[in-house]
């Protein structure tokens, strides 16, 4: 499954739901579809919109899925710069408990399976197992 | 995805998010809260019995109106969260950041 979102906030959601509801039953069990992958892949829209193209309306971020017998693998791409994930603050430590953003990588990475990114920073692959 | 808004007899503001508080919506649902911060509302309960998934916008407006409805004197309760919203907040921290009760009921009660 492809699709390219525009480069819209108010995209995110459904296009997230356009995902969810293409994926063939016993993929994923139904809770990690409704929470796990909702949420991990709307994190990746919202930064790939909002830091890579610039909520620019005459741009798309790339969404690929892959299915390959108990794995999910989402690829969201957009033509941005990329960023270094690396630098990023642990919003956990009570100095950032309080800052309104800074938590999307974090929680990314605590709702899939493995996350990788390419090498210029301006792609991200979400893995989800079954089980 | 809509919020709904209504007062309880005490005149605490009960929130509630059917769908998703995710970064395309949230905007709507923090000027709806500030809107009644500015009419003078200084209580208020977000129930989440109806929601999904929140993502880290989502959670970062929750910040975000939680000081602001500090600032000016009141408090922002959370409530009706599933098991896996639980652990969202509980991963983040954010669960220490929040008064959070089972059921807005119970945070109605608190109050």
């Amino acid at each position: 499954m492809k699709l390219d979102v525009p480069s819209d906030l108010g995209m995110v959601g459904d296009a997230v739901e356009l995902v969810a509801s293409h994926l063939p039953p016993g993929t994923l069990s139904p809770r990690r579809i409704s929470f796990n992958l909702r949420t991990a892949l709307a994190e990746a829209l919202g930064n790939a919109i909002r830091y890579g193209t610039g909520e620019d309306p005459d741009r798309v971020v790339s969404v690929r899925v892959e299915l390959g017998g108990d794995v999910v693998r989402i690829y969201v791409v957009d033509d941005g710069h990329g960023f270094d994930t690396s630098r990023l603050p642990d919003p956990t430590h009570p100095d950032n408990l309080e800052r309104e953003y800074g938590r999307g990588l974090f929680v990314i990475r605590h709702l899939v399976d493995d996350v990788a990114f390419n090498e210029k920073g301006n792609g991200i692959c979400l893995t989800l197992r079954a089980g | 995805m809509r919020f709904t808004l209504k007062k309880d007899k005490s005149g605490v503001v009960i929130v509630g998010v059917e769908g998703q508080l995710i970064v395309g919506n949230r905007q709507e649902l923090k000027q709806k809260v500030l809107d009644a911060l500015e009419e003078g509302s200084r209580k208020f309960v977000i129930d989440f019995s109806k929601t999904g998934y929140i993502d880290s916008s989502g959670l970062g407006v929750l910040v975000s109106l939680s000081k602001k409805i500090r600032e000016q004197g009141g408090e922002l309760r959370l409530a009706g969260l599933n098991a896996d919203l639980q652990t969202l907040f509980e991963l983040t921290k954010l669960d220490t950041l929040f008064s959070i009760t089972r059921t807005a009921e119970e945070a109605l009660t608190a109050f």
